[in-house]
């Protein structure tokens, strides 16, 4: 599992100038740890639709953004992603929680559609179980920022 | 006219018009189309197409980025109503440069002028503004009071919110994007870092 701490740093190391984010179980454990960063801002939302706009807004206005939020926020989201990653073409990264992804039996439906719907919208994303694999999240962003494109890095996680 | 909405929304984007200087503006949907006839300016954004409700995000992002700027939102209650944590989002996240303008038409006015929710449940959305903790709210129901107000009500405290309660237009509900958005995009970031 990853720590706030290894994830913090990691970001940092992204450049990152603000995460705007909306936690889940998994994802609220790197709260202190985001929150306390001197790298980058750390910008609560109310829903995950607001979440791509903003990251937007920030990109126009020179910064940038990383957005955070569970697999259940993606789908919420999906008209607003469509809009600034396809219609405006800002190549936004994103961490999302793949939830149930690390329940072998599991029959939760946000673990059934994750992945089909990153790949309808033909987001390319590298799943991420723990700290070993944070080179190759940091690669990852960096080969999308490199091509000006969108990208993901899913992050397994147990229940909801 | 409809109802006690006496103002049109050109006349009341005229007044701030008249009033813009170095601000950025976001505008949406019918007040992108109205703004776009009305004033060239390289630190408008028109953010069409969008993702309805999302206008206000979006300038809460560039306010954030870019805080010793002035940044004007002009949004529909249409597209307010499908966002409304927003206005958590922009007093929380202290977006103290940011002015969201909302063109209360009661319609969804781009797509041919259907009713709102609201219209069989009247609400007070500078009401609601307040209780989300904005700096300063304000509220225009006609053109005399706009003018006189519009002045003061632009350099109050932030985050500012104003509700100006405009007639729906007639017939032109076209929202044509103004050129390619990479382009646009493009020189409004150029524009910021002058």
């Amino acid at each position: 599992m990853l720590l706030g701490p290894q994830l913090a740093r990691t970001i940092a190391d992204f450049g990152a100038t603000h995460v705007i984010w909306l936690p889940d179980t998994t994802l609220g454990q790197w709260e202190e740890a985001l929150e306390t960063s001197a790298s980058f801002q750390l910008l609560r939302v109310c829903r995950e639709g607001e979440s791509w706009p903003l990251a937007a807004g920030l990109y126009l206005g020179g910064k940038s953004p990383l957005v955070v939020m569970q697999s259940t926020g993606l789908f919420e989201s999906g008209d607003a992603l469509r809009n600034v990653l396809f219609d405006l073409k800002i190549p936004l990264f994103s961490l999302i929680g793949y939830r149930s992804y690390l329940v072998e039996d599991s029959r939760d439906t946000a673990k059934k559609y994750a992945e089909p719907i990153l790949n309808a919208w033909g987001l390319h994303y590298e799943l991420i179980g723990g700290p070993e694999d944070l080179p190759r999240l940091t690669k990852h962003y960096r080969d999308c920022q490199a091509a000006g494109k969108p990208g993901v890095g899913l992050i397994a996680e147990g229940r909801m | 006219m409809d109802g006690n909405r006496h103002m049109t929304l050109v006349g009341a984007l005229q007044v701030l018009a008249d009033l813009r200087r170095d601000q950025v503006v976001v505008t949406t949907m019918s007040a992108a189309r109205e703004w776009q006839r009305l004033v060239d300016h390289p630190l408008d954004f028109h953010y069409v197409p969008s993702t309805m409700g999302g206008g206000l995000a979006l300038a809460l992002g560039i306010a954030l980025a870019q805080p010793q700027r002035d940044v004007i939102v002009l949004s529909g209650d249409g597209s307010l109503l499908m966002n409304l944590g927003s206005l958590v989002t922009a007093t929380a996240s202290k977006g103290h440069n940011l002015t969201v303008i909302v063109v209360d038409n009661g319609v969804y006015e781009t797509t041919g002028g259907q009713k709102l929710v609201t219209t069989s449940c009247p609400i007070d959305l500078a009401g609601m503004a307040l209780a989300a903790r904005f700096a300063s709210v304000a509220e225009f129901d006609n053109l005399d009071a706009w003018k006189e107000g519009a002045a003061a009500a632009l350099t109050q405290p932030g985050p500012r919110f104003i509700v100006l309660k405009v007639a729906p237009a007639s017939g032109d509900y076209t929202l044509d994007a103004p050129g390619p958005m990479a382009d646009r995009i493009k020189a409004f970031r150029a524009a910021l870092e002058k």
